[in-house]
């Protein structure tokens, strides 16, 4: 006891205990596994973010290699210095756990994940040879090739390798683009894209569009709602359910599902009637507002007949469930205000939607004249830049060429079309046409992001040579042969063509800000090395060093100028005016293009399903907190997912208290939902937002592949939707899908 | 009565441990308190040996730097003193330690005939791999410290914090502390805690002290004293 006494009394006077405390209260505060930014020189270099459409430019700031922070580019014409959730977690997906780290060979099954690295002269190779057998085989239309845009030089070098290749089956996957695309080409006779002056209209009229949900650029459209808000804008949104956008609107008006272009017809029955629409715009710029005699002598009428004929406010009320007084309201308040706006494309715009309601949308905006105009819509020019020479294309690729689509897009029964993505998989299912030996995937998810999400990977199943050129282990890859991984955007070089819903014409450069993390090589790179494997005519259509040579080549004297300042805007900088931008024959807006009679109406497009087997209709939502296209979410993001949305891993749909109660559903109870195109367990969530007889479920939720911090979670739209074709267009224009929710 | 005798024998036949009773006298009580003592003191001795001189030894253990540098040749070299390599960006940051594409500037081939520095050329220099040098004055990542605060706008030697090691020859022996992972300069050769130098430790009380003398922020709500924010951010 003495001894230790005397030890205690020693070790007080040591100083042992003062600094055995002082060295573990520094250890506690400094977890050797907490991450440190590293020390080092910072620096900030300006690029593009590609993870969606919008084209944003972001600010990256580095300590000496690494990338610890993403921003806005301050001064950048879209986004002025404002990021999303995804852009500002980018850094996450350049490190996270799901990047591939080099080119990869499928061992096991399809799908069960086993993988061989492999060299990339290797990979390149088998690509080749596989490639090559089609091509001697005379069946180089066999070859498919799915990609995310159809614009800039990477797409570009895809789809001169088709054509050199000898394959009609490049195909962009869908989008509202798809539907605005050939609005503007009916009524406006303009190869475009739709750009929309949001910083200057004073009131937005939104067909369920999710305008500040992820819809046109998703930064550039929150800067635009502060301005309404600061400006005194006024925003309408027509949708059944109280999104985040109908919350944020100065009214919401609940209407049925699918009937939005009935609306925008009813609307234009009273600017017509009370002559509230811009009389110059009408009567001197445009074509089919009044009836005509065609040259057969009969009479076609006009937009105003067929109007005024079948859309009265108590029609157009019956049909969308909105009340008479409110149609006359919202007519009179658009037409007046200075410079309205009407866009559509429901929440982020994922599917393209029925033409005649885009239509109709659009001929709203031109009776107020906001087309061409400040505050209005505007046809901006498809970039112009790529002056390639033109390939030379052997027999075997003249032959292939000629062969038909297999989506059936510009085919007979749908004439208009540019691209079908959303029936591929219907089609090599029902084993119609001819079956597709090879698919090229680059840029998106399709096995995740096409609708009837089965379907789609029954189809890839019997493709016999999947190739992938994905960055992250995603579902699409999974089911891969061969993985050939691009650089992520933070990495690689590559112009950006466009801004998505920017009204102006944007060309950026996208560059590298760090070096790759591992042994990926950039797309564009692996299709000239395949190009160049496959010999003949198909290498000398690639007579470029490195995909480096040939963007350079391409943008000449602008390249120097976009590595400095990352952006261009292109002609056409202010309203474009009205003389310009009407390429029809009659060189007016045609309300109904005499070449193709199509026009703005309101034709139902029904939910796939039958009433009584499936008495509910399942409707998606868009969130900003949820990335629903090839990009999965950011850890990051999955973090700020609401509890109404995500919890657990179970997902929520929401349901009206009133519908609930009839099917027994409480709040918070698990339910088995089914539709025709498949079946998941869900939690039920009471929400009074939600129009009765709808069910209301999240995108982006349900991945199956990634890592744990994303996949597993929730369950994927796509999955229980199949695509609704538009009788017109052959786009798809499925809006909801019949469903029913029965307890477990 | 019983004798002198009789009573040592009955004090030895008391089971020990046992507490004498009074009338038993002083004697046998003086042998168990000297007994206490010397136990009290060979535990006092063993403790204070163990606290002062094999815990230090056994807290810190020994790492050489990747190579042997001599600052006291560069500075000779050097147009600049310690800022030629030691250097602040044109953003204000400091660049600490040179990476290694401040050593290429020179030292792409071997100069001179050190060995040491034909081994940094090979190893390093050729191969493009940077050093990993030891730092002796590494702050715990919940300190922040900016350079050009102390050297540009407080008017600080180099010296004052990190001593006369512009003068060295050899790069010392770093001790790195087992617990914490950081170097031994920070609390000080002296295990003690005192210091002779303004550069002898730098833990908190020691930037403290020369904040209060300097007047840095002395306004802290919470303690009247310098502000916790000007270092932990």
């Amino acid at each position: 006891m003495a001894f230790g006494i005397g030890g205690a009394v020693g070790t007080a006077l040591s100083p042992l205990p003062w600094k055995l405390t002082d060295d573990l209260s520094i250890w506690t505060q400094n977890w050797p596994w907490t991450p440190v930014p590293p020390h080092g020189e910072v620096t900030q270099v300006d690029s593009v973010c590609t993870l969606c459409p919008g084209g944003c430019g972001i600010s990256v700031r580095k300590v000496e290699d690494r990338v610890v922070k993403i921003e806005g580019m301050p001064g950048h014409p879209v986004n002025d210095g404002g990021i999303c959730l995804l852009g500002a977690s980018g850094a996450q997906l350049l490190y996270g756990p799901s990047r591939i780290e080099g080119p990869l060979k499928r061992v096991g099954r399809r799908g069960d994940g086993r993988w061989q690295p492999v060299s990339w002269k290797a990979a390149v190779a088998e690509v080749a040879g596989k490639l090559g057998v089609l091509r001697s085989g005379g069946e180089p239309h066999t070859l498919g090739c799915l990609l995310r845009s159809d614009r800039g030089t990477v797409p570009g070098l895809f789809s001169r390798l088709l054509t050199v290749f000898g394959s009609p089956n490049l195909m962009r996957m869908p989008s509202i683009q798809d539907t605005y695309e050939l609005t503007l080409y009916q009524m406006q006779g303009a190869l475009a894209l739709p750009g929309f002056d949001v910083d200057n209209t004073d009131f937005l009229l939104s067909f369920g569009s999710g305008y500040i949900q992820g819809w046109g650029s998703p930064v550039h459209m929150f800067r635009a709602h502060s301005r309404w808000r600061n400006r005194g804008g006024r925003v309408v949104q027509v949708e059944p359910r109280l999104s985040i956008s109908a919350a944020k609107a100065d009214d919401w008006l609940a209407i049925k599902p699918g009937t939005e272009a009935a609306l925008a017809m009813g609307l234009s029955h009273v600017i017509i009637t009370e002559s509230l629409y811009d009389r110059d715009f009408i009567e001197n710029r445009c074509r089919g507002f009044e009836s005509w005699v065609d040259a057969e002598g009969r009479i076609q009428p006009g937009f105003k007949q067929r109007v005024l004929n079948t859309y009265t406010p108590a029609k157009v009320s019956e049909i969308t469930g909105i009340a008479a007084a409110d149609v006359v309201r919202l007519a009179r308040d658009f037409a007046k205000a200075a410079r309205p706006l009407a866009i559509c494309g429901r929440g982020r715009g994922r599917v393209p939607g029925d033409l005649g309601a885009f239509m109709a949308v659009h001929a709203l905006n031109a009776l107020c004249g906001s087309i061409q105009r400040a505050g209005g819509v505007w046809a901006v020019p498809e970039p112009d830049y790529i002056n390639w020479f033109q390939p030379e294309m052997d027999k075997v690729a003249a032959t292939g060429m000629q062969q038909s689509r297999l989506d059936g897009a510009g085919g007979p029964q749908y004439p208009l079309a540019r691209y079908l993505t959303s029936y591929l998989a219907e089609i090599i299912n029902a084993g119609k046409g001819y079956p597709l030996k090879a698919l090229l995937v680059a840029g998106d998810n399709p096995a995740y992001t096409l609708p009837a999400g089965g379907n789609v990977r029954k189809a890839l199943d019997s493709i016999p040579f999947i190739v992938s050129f994905s960055s992250f282990m995603d579902e699409t890859t999974r089911m891969a042969d061969l993985v050939l991984p691009n650089h992520i955007y933070l990495e690689r070089l590559e112009d950006v063509p466009l801004a998505q819903g920017f009204s102006r014409p944007l060309v950026q450069l996208c560059k590298p800000v760090t070096a790759p993390q591992f042994n990926t090589r950039h797309s564009g790179d692996v299709v000239i090395d395949i190009a160049r494997a496959l010999g003949g005519s198909v290498a000398t259509a690639f007579p470029w060093k490195s995909y480096a040579d040939c963007l350079k080549e391409t943008l000449g004297g602008n390249f120097q100028k976009l590595m400095r300042q990352v952006y261009m805007v292109g002609r056409g900088t202010g309203a474009p005016g009205h003389n310009a931008a009407f390429e029809t024959a009659s060189g007016k807006f045609e309300f109904t293009n005499p070449e193709f009679k199509i026009r703005p109406d309101y034709e139902p497009i029904e939910a796939e399903g039958d009433a009584a087997s499936f008495p509910l209709v399942l409707v998606p939502y868009d969130s900003m907190r949820l990335a629903s296209g090839f990009v999965a979410d950011s850890p990051f993001m999955v973090k700020a997912v609401d509890d109404t949305v995500l919890k657990g891993r179970d997902i929520l749909v929401e349901i009206n208290p009133q519908t609930a109660r009839k099917y027994g559903l409480a709040d918070g109870a698990i339910a088995l939902l089914r539709t025709p195109r498949g079946k998941a367990r869900v939690k039920i969530y009471h929400f009074e937002g939600l129009m009765p007889g709808l069910v209301a479920m999240p995108t982006g939720l349900g991945h199956s592949a990634y890592d744990e911090y994303i996949g597993g979670k929730g369950v994927n739209f796509n999955r229980l939707i199949g695509p609704v074709q538009d009788p017109v267009s052959g786009l798809d224009a499925a809006w909801g899908i019949r469903a029913k929710l029965t307890r477990v | 009565m019983s004798t002198a005798d009789e009573k040592s024998r009955k004090a030895a036949a008391q089971p020990s441990g046992s507490i004498p009773t009074a009338e038993e006298g002083p004697a046998p009580a003086d042998t168990a308190g000297g007994k206490v003592m010397a136990f009290f003191f060979i535990g006092l001795a063993a403790s204070l040996f163990v606290g002062w001189i094999v815990f230090p030894k056994l807290l810190y253990s020994q790492k050489k730097q990747p190579i042997d540098f001599n600052h006291a040749m560069h500075v000779q070299e050097v147009d600049n003193g310690c800022e030629s390599c030691h250097f602040f960006r044109p953003d204000g940051t400091f660049t600490g330690i040179p990476k290694l594409d401040k050593c290429l500037e020179c030292h792409e081939e071997v100069q001179g005939d050190s060995a040491e520095e034909s081994r940094f050329v090979n190893q390093y220099a050729q191969k493009g791999k940077e050093v990993p040098w030891l730092v002796y004055a590494k702050q715990p990542a919940c300190v922040f410290f900016s350079h050009v605060a102390h050297v540009r706008m407080g008017k600080m030697d180099c010296a004052a914090c990190h001593g006369n090691i512009g003068e060295s020859q050899h790069t010392r022996v770093y001790e790195q502390n087992r617990i914490s992972g950081y170097s031994r300069d920070i609390w000080g050769r002296n295990i003690s805690g005192f210091k002779r130098h303004t550069w002898d430790s730098m833990k908190m009380a020691d930037c403290a002290a020369c904040h209060k003398r300097a007047g840095v922020h002395q306004t802290s709500v919470q303690t009247g004293k310098g502000a916790c924010f000007v270092c932990h951010k």
